[in-house]
């Protein structure tokens, strides 16, 4: 009985310090993986930039979530020659057809969408899964507040084009858009 | 998932009398049985969990497979050579902190070098050590057999899965996305089902997972009989 216990008890010893061992070997290198995604996602959609925007970025507490905790938004400001030329954040969609999506969103100074990228989604393979598409992505380009219903899904009568059998995931994504744009003048409303 | 009856039958790796050392025949045997006879997918119809989800495209199929492969060969080698020392009443355990491990390791390993395979296969990873096929070839094989025999079952076994993985998805992906590995296939000049081809969404949908098993597993018997008839 008590070879049994020390048997397992060492083999499972073993295993833990193996696996510290190649937590610690790999730990640098996938934050350097995390940080170089963060960095291909503000790159896609701001102007182009030369600061060391992620070293600079700003985190606001925008709300608070059902649990009363904070919720936070980092806000990157780029900078070309120490001239701001956009800020770019994070939004959550949360009325995508199948929960979250995560939308990385790019204002230049005049309020005016940038870029955005999708960073992550669960939408229906094939359908509302286009929403990642360049081709898509690029009609929110230059789109801002003051275009009011214009900037919606064709179907609410706006610009943005949905697609057939997908209707829910873009009007999402221009929803949070629009959220962002509005979270934008408010934080950034002095210029930025 | 698991099917104790497949695991407890399957006893093709047992060895009868004491085997030399090294014997190329039964080496090849031990690689080309998980090729085959007892393709894990098609024929012991084990590890479908995984299967069905990640498949929606041709480059899951691969590094889904690749990843199960190395944690194969690595859990087989391990567990046998540990074989004389765990006992049979802590075996399962013993077995399944060594697979989790494994895992483990490929998980932070991939998520270091292949972060976008990492991502597209997500929680399907860690769940690789709840793939039967593992604890299968472990109780099945590498627990009774030596580790050189138990890292050739363990690639066998592995490219069999991958073989599957791959067919699998390059229907699902040809037929539903209309691409392969990502490549338009369906589209343009080389079009294959004409200009006009909507590509058949429900395909990588999950019920698309179910069909394309479906048809495959049919076809793998049909091939199957038609061999055993010729004997």
């Amino acid at each position: 009985m008590i070879r049994l216990v020390i048997i397992l008890t060492t083999i499972s010893l073993i295993a833990a310090v193996a696996l510290a061992k190649v937590y610690d070997i790999t730990k640098v290198r996938i934050a350097e993986q995390e940080r170089i995604k963060t960095m291909n996602g503000l790159k896609a959609v701001l102007p182009p930039f030369n600061n060391d925007i992620d070293k600079n970025a700003k985190e606001v507490v925008v709300g608070q979530d059902k649990k009363g905790r904070d919720i936070k938004i980092k806000f990157y400001t780029g900078k070309m020659d120490e001239k701001p030329v956009g800020v770019a954040f994070e939004m959550i969609a949360p009325d995508g057809y199948a929960g979250d999506i995560d939308i990385l969103m790019g204002v230049s100074p005049g309020g005016k969408v940038s870029g955005i990228e999708i960073i992550s989604h669960k939408e229906t393979p094939g359908l509302g899964s286009k929403i990642s598409q360049d081709k898509w992505k690029e009609k929110f380009k230059g789109r801002s507040l003051e275009e009011g219903s214009k900037f919606a899904v064709k179907k609410d009568g706006g610009v943005i084009d949905q697609f057939s059998g997908a209707t829910i995931s873009p009007r999402a994504v221009v929803g949070a858009v629009k959220k962002g744009l509005e979270l934008y003048k408010k934080e950034f409303s002095n210029g930025g | 998932m698991a099917d104790s009856e497949t695991i407890s039958s399957d006893i093709a790796g047992v060895e009868t009398a004491p085997a030399p050392w090294l014997d190329f025949k039964e080496l090849s045997q031990d690689l080309t049985r998980g090729l085959w006879q007892e393709i894990p997918l098609f024929r012991l119809v084990l590890g479908t969990c995984p299967t069905l989800a990640v498949t929606t495209s041709a480059t899951n199929g691969v590094g889904m497979g690749i990843a199960t492969t190395f944690v194969l060969i690595a859990s087989n080698v391990m567990i046998s050579l540990l074989r004389n020392i765990i006992p049979d009443m802590v075996r399962i355990p013993a077995f399944i902190v060594v697979i989790a491990s494994f895992v483990t390791v490929t998980d932070l390993m991939m998520a270091a070098f292949t972060p976008d395979l990492h991502h597209a296969l997500g929680i399907f990873i860690p769940l690789i050590v709840v793939n039967c096929i593992l604890l299968a070839r472990a109780e099945a094989f590498a627990s009774k057999n030596n580790s050189i025999r138990s890292a050739v079952d363990g690639l066998g076994m592995g490219i069999g899965f991958s073989i599957a993985l791959i067919l699998l998805g390059t229907v699902r992906e040809i037929l539903g996305n209309g691409t392969w590995f990502g490549i338009p296939v369906l589209t343009g000049t080389m079009d294959l089902f004409g200009y006009d081809y909507q590509p058949l969404i429900v395909m990588v949908l999950p019920p698309g997972a179910f069909i394309g098993l479906g048809l495959l597993v049919a076809g793998m018997n049909k091939i199957e009989a038609n061999r055993q008839k010729k004997r």
